[in-house]
């Protein structure tokens, strides 16, 4: 099954570039949780160590076997995928108003990370067949909505928003790179004109509005996400050029960032490195991005290109809307920073999906 | 299908695609370097001195809490100012000087002012005292230019001007625990807060608790206040009225004084409780403004039990009030017609044991409307043989008994009603017809609240009538506009036809007003009471007889005294039960319920020609 000279075309180049990045992870982690107002976040640390140990056996668990094996069995995925969702609305860990976790011993996965990938299989093993050199029209977009609805809704009904949107965010970029025709774009835009205005006067409560509001602005909500906001854009901004230095960040130690080690954890970093280190870590992840598109371009059939492509915006939509999030540029949503946010079902969704890359990248040469 | 045929095609097409996709990454990644550029450089002074000190902090400014009035407006709980004493130790200057002043001024000990401060010099105001009188903050006030790092915070505390009188009711305050802050059941609340945790301070917290708010303000390097940038304002709570009425609560109160048990009123044709006390009763500021280890023990081991309210927490057997139960029971069975009659030689034999009736050379022959007057026990157990445990049962639960009566309040107990099936289910043994006749009476195995027999007596006296205890009667928000009514609900109507409550109704005017009644001569004609004495033994005359010899503490197994009862006669207003807890005898009861009903007859005859009075002075007014 596994081809000896499979390991010539090994792309150690990527694996490189993913192990700078966590470690550039877990040091700006173990700034995050090593303030001495709570030592007991320490363990935060140890468990991200655990994760990523986990991740990278899951990482290698998905480069061994050959990807068409997914493209052969994508409704076993899909499957999968719905059915973890179902389970934990069912089932699911309460925290803090979301059922969002399915407990395993002292572990907890959150299933609308697993959705991501289902979606990026399924994406890629429909458009594979269905590619337009015109662009796609409105009958065939059908399909690939409702692949993409059902897992958004499940994910949107525990409420868990960030990853709701990042599984139509994923979708839609793998959609747009296949291509959308010049004319359906003028009907989606002309649908999507006629429904909003008749949503926002019919539909939607003044509640649901006021909610909307402060998504896109978050000085709306001066005592919530706008300090939040405030606070991290004075933590990014501190760091000037150079940076308070690694340990030194004023504003983490006193804890005045919320979910320091999660969401605003860019924050940390960039008090403590300034602009020279932001600008590193953003040039690492844009590598991993364009090196995913690489892999993406050379790769022998659609499939396997779709797949890199799914991987590779599902990483750019995180980077982009974490960061911009922090800076004050987007909406507060929750989502977290690829390798460097703590938390474990995020490492390991992001690890299996470069699991795959590697997959896809060391089989480009290869004939069946 | 594909467009794709070939690989050429293929490898064309994806190319121009992925030379699109980095295009649009390289000015994603633009945006985000630009914006870093923008804060770090352009704004990096800035916000670099920002986070110098901590400027940007955000500030609670928490809501008032909504009033719990009477259905008069009498204040059952409000909010008082509350002073605390703090000190800015890095102010503080000279140390000297201000501390033995301080201490001095405070009646405390300077010792105890160090060990706050620490050896901290912070910008932070520290604790020094909390909720000093007027007195004592007069007295800084008026030397504060003698100390420089003082600072007074004022907090609105809770306060319930009725004290005990309404402590059942009105529940308290206190610091919300780490369990409920991570329930979400109380979002938007952080530690320190104070929530409602018992009665209606608990039921009612979303309406009172009102809603938090806040402000973002830069501090200057003190730590002082240079500007204000955004601000929410607090919502405060709404107020919540009662169904009480504080005279009549007051007066139960003074009726109660000195004994343990509890007495509830009623309007009989509405449901809604008047007065509602259990004694004794405890002072909820205590909760507030927080109480000593000793006086906590005082609570919690009074044997009377001040921390729970009787009228609905307690069970108790009712005793010969449950009379009205069994021969409701024989009437709609026919086992029992008006003028059925018993003979009661002052004990009946069943089995191979005698079951003696209160009144030791007997009654005599006996019709259901003197049985409950006299309050005869015989003539009830042959009822109850005649009719069977699970029919007395069924009576008693279509008359609300075995279930909560809907007050709304935590903890109600539904109290017990035995049947065959109970017994089997809670103790898996066969029911043995002689508790059928202890069952007859109201011993054996029943437990009632006072508040369920008020509601009980409230129906006899309108007709038939069960009303859902209330206890609320609006929500209205700080402006005086109504944000909730509740109505009175009536939930079922007692399991009997009109003729046959008569005859109950006879019976419990004659138990009042009768040559024999048990209750006779207790009341002035003119008030029209009808009612029922109750005595329930608390363990049996044998058991009873050894303990008295064995124990000290006689009074525990003294019997319970039950009066329940609702005036006038027709046209029934008020319903009424009182209960005192090892009271001996139904009779020590009964004239706290005359007292009661004649306060609010009395009470109602002033408004009546109040209101013609008014009436008159606004025609001539015109």
């Amino acid at each position: 099954m596994f081809d000896r000279r499979l390991l010539q075309y090994f792309d150690w180049g990527l694996l490189l570039l993913i192990l700078v990045i966590m470690g550039v992870g877990l040091l700006t982690l173990y700034s995050a949780v090593a303030s001495d107002t709570n030592p007991a976040e320490m363990r935060l640390y140890y468990k991200q160590l655990t994760w990523f140990g986990t991740g990278l056996v899951a990482m290698i668990i998905c480069f061994f076997p050959h990807y068409h094996l997914l493209d052969r069995w994508v409704w076993v995925v899909y499957a999968v995928g719905l059915f973890l969702l179902i389970l934990v609305l069912l089932v699911g860990k309460k925290i803090s108003g979301s059922v969002r976790w399915l407990s395993l011993g002292p572990f907890t996965y959150q299933p609308s990370e697993f959705a991501k990938l289902a979606i990026m299989v399924v994406l890629a093993h429909h458009y594979s067949q269905n590619i337009r050199t015109g662009g796609l029209g409105l009958i065939d977009l059908l399909k690939p909505f409702i692949y993409m609805s059902i897992p958004f809704v499940l994910v949107f009904m525990e409420p868990d928003l960030g990853t709701g949107l990042l599984v139509l965010l994923i979708g839609g970029a793998m959609t747009l790179f296949v291509g959308i025709g010049r004319r359906t774009m003028a009907w989606l835009a002309a649908l999507c004109a006629a429904i909003g205005p008749l949503a926002w006067f019919y539909v939607l409560k003044p509640y649901q509005k006021e909610r909307i509001f402060t998504f896109l602005d978050p000085d709306r909500d001066p005592l919530g996400a706008g300090y939040h906001i405030i606070q991290s854009k004075i933590a990014i901004g501190s760091g000037m050029l150079t940076g308070k230095g690694y340990l030194e960040g004023s504003q983490k130690s006193l804890a005045f960032l919320p979910e320091q080690h999660t969401d605003f954890i860019f924050s940390v970093f960039a008090e403590e490195w300034g602009l020279a280190g932001s600008l590193v870590l953003l040039f690492l992840f844009l590598m991993l991005i364009i090196w995913g598109l690489n892999i993406a371009y050379r790769s022998r059939d659609p499939f396997g290109a779709l797949l890199a492509i799914g991987v590779t915006s599902m990483i750019f939509w995180q980077v982009f809307i974490n960061v911009g999030m922090v800076m004050g540029l987007m909406p507060v949503v929750g989502v977290p920073l690829p390798l460097v946010s703590y938390g474990g079902s995020s490492v390991l969704t992001i690890m299996m999906g470069l699991g795959l890359l590697l997959n896809i990248s060391m089989r480009r040469f290869l004939f069946e | 299908m594909s467009d794709i045929t070939s690989r050429e095609v293929w490898t064309e097409w994806c190319k121009q695609r992925v030379t699109y996709a980095m295009l649009l990454m390289a000015v994603a990644f633009g945006v985000l370097a630009l914006r870093l550029v923008y804060l770090q450089v352009l704004q990096g002074d800035r916000l670099h001195r920002l986070s110098e000190n901590n400027a940007i902090r955000l500030e609670s400014l928490d809501p008032t809490r909504g009033l719990i009035l009477d259905s008069g407006g009498v204040i059952l709980a409000d909010n008082r100012p509350r002073f605390d004493i703090c000190l800015v130790p890095r102010d503080a200057k000279p140390r000297e000087t201000i501390l033995p002043l301080l201490a001095c001024l405070l009646g405390m000990d300077q010792k105890e002012i160090e060990d706050k401060i620490g050896k901290a010099a912070s910008f932070q105001p520290v604790l020094i005292k909390d909720d000093v009188g007027r007195d004592v903050l007069g007295i800084v006030e008026a030397r504060r230019y003698e100390l420089p790092g003082v600072v007074v915070r004022v907090k609105p505390q809770r306060h319930f001007p009725g004290k005990g009188t309404t402590a059942h009711i009105v529940g308290y305050l206190s610091e919300i625990s780490l369990d409920e802050l991570r329930s979400s059941q109380y979002p938007n609340r952080k530690s320190g807060d104070f929530i409602g945790k018992y009665g209606i301070e608990k039921e009612f917290e979303p309406y009172l608790a009102g809603k938090h708010g806040g402000r973002q303000v830069e501090a200057d390097a003190r730590g002082r206040t240079v500007r204000i940038m955004d601000t929410v304002f607090p919502e405060p709570g709404n107020n919540v009225y009662l169904t009480l009425d504080m005279d009549l609560q007051k007066k139960a109160e003074e009726l109660l004084e000195g004994r343990a048990g509890a007495l509830v009123a009623m309007e009989a044709q509405t449901g809604k409780i008047l007065a509602m006390v259990s004694s004794p009763s405890y002072d909820p500021n205590l909760f507030v403004d927080g109480m000593t280890r000793k006086q906590w023990n005082e609570l919690v081991k009074d044997p009377d039990n001040p921390l729970e309210n009787k009228a609905i927490h307690g069970g108790y057997a009712p005793g010969s009030i449950y009379k009205m139960i069994t021969a409701m029971a024989g009437l709609e069975n026919g086992v029992l017609t008006q003028h059925t009659q018993y003979n009661c030689p002052g004990r009946l034999k069943f089995g191979d044991r005698y079951f003696r009736c209160w009144k030791h050379y007997g009654h005599g022959t006996l019709e259901v409307t003197e049985a409950i007057a006299q309050s005869c026990d015989v003539f009830f157990y042959k009822v109850g043989l005649d009719v069977g445990v699970d029919k007395i049962a069924e009576f008693a639960r279509g008359c609300g008994l075995g279930q909560v009566t809907g007050l709304g309040l935590g903890n109600e107990s539904p109290g017990v009603v035995p049947d065959k099936a109970w017994k089997q289910k809670v103790y898996n043994k066969p029911w043995y017809q002689g508790e059928t006749l202890s069952v007859a009476i109201g011993q054996g195995a029943n437990l009632v609240t006072p508040l369920q027999m008020a509601r009980f007596a409230a129906a006899i006296g309108n007709g038939g009538a069960l009303y859902q205890s209330m206890l609320v009667d609006r929500v209205e928000d700080p402006e005086g506009i109504l944000v909730e009514k509740f109505t009175p609900k009536m939930v079922g109507e007692l399991p009997v036809s009109p003729e046959n409550l008569e005859l109950i109704r006879e019976g419990m005017w004659g138990a009042v007003n009768g040559p024999r009644g048990t209750a006779r001569g207790i009341c002035p004609s003119d008030l029209d009471i009808s009612g029922k004495t109750g005595t329930a033994q608390v363990v049996g005359r044998k058991d009873r007889d050894k303990f008295m010899n064995e124990l000290s503490d006689k009074i525990m197994f003294q019997d319970h005294a039950w009066f329940i009862a609702y005036a006038p006669r027709e046209n029934c207003q008020i319903a009424v039960a009182v209960f005192i807890k090892n009271g001996e005898h139904g009779t020590a009861c009964a004239p706290l319920a005359r007292d009661l009903i004649e306060a609010y007859m009395d009470e109602k005859k002033e408004i009546l020609p109040g209101t013609v009075a008014s009436r008159e002075q606004a025609k001539n007014g015109d």
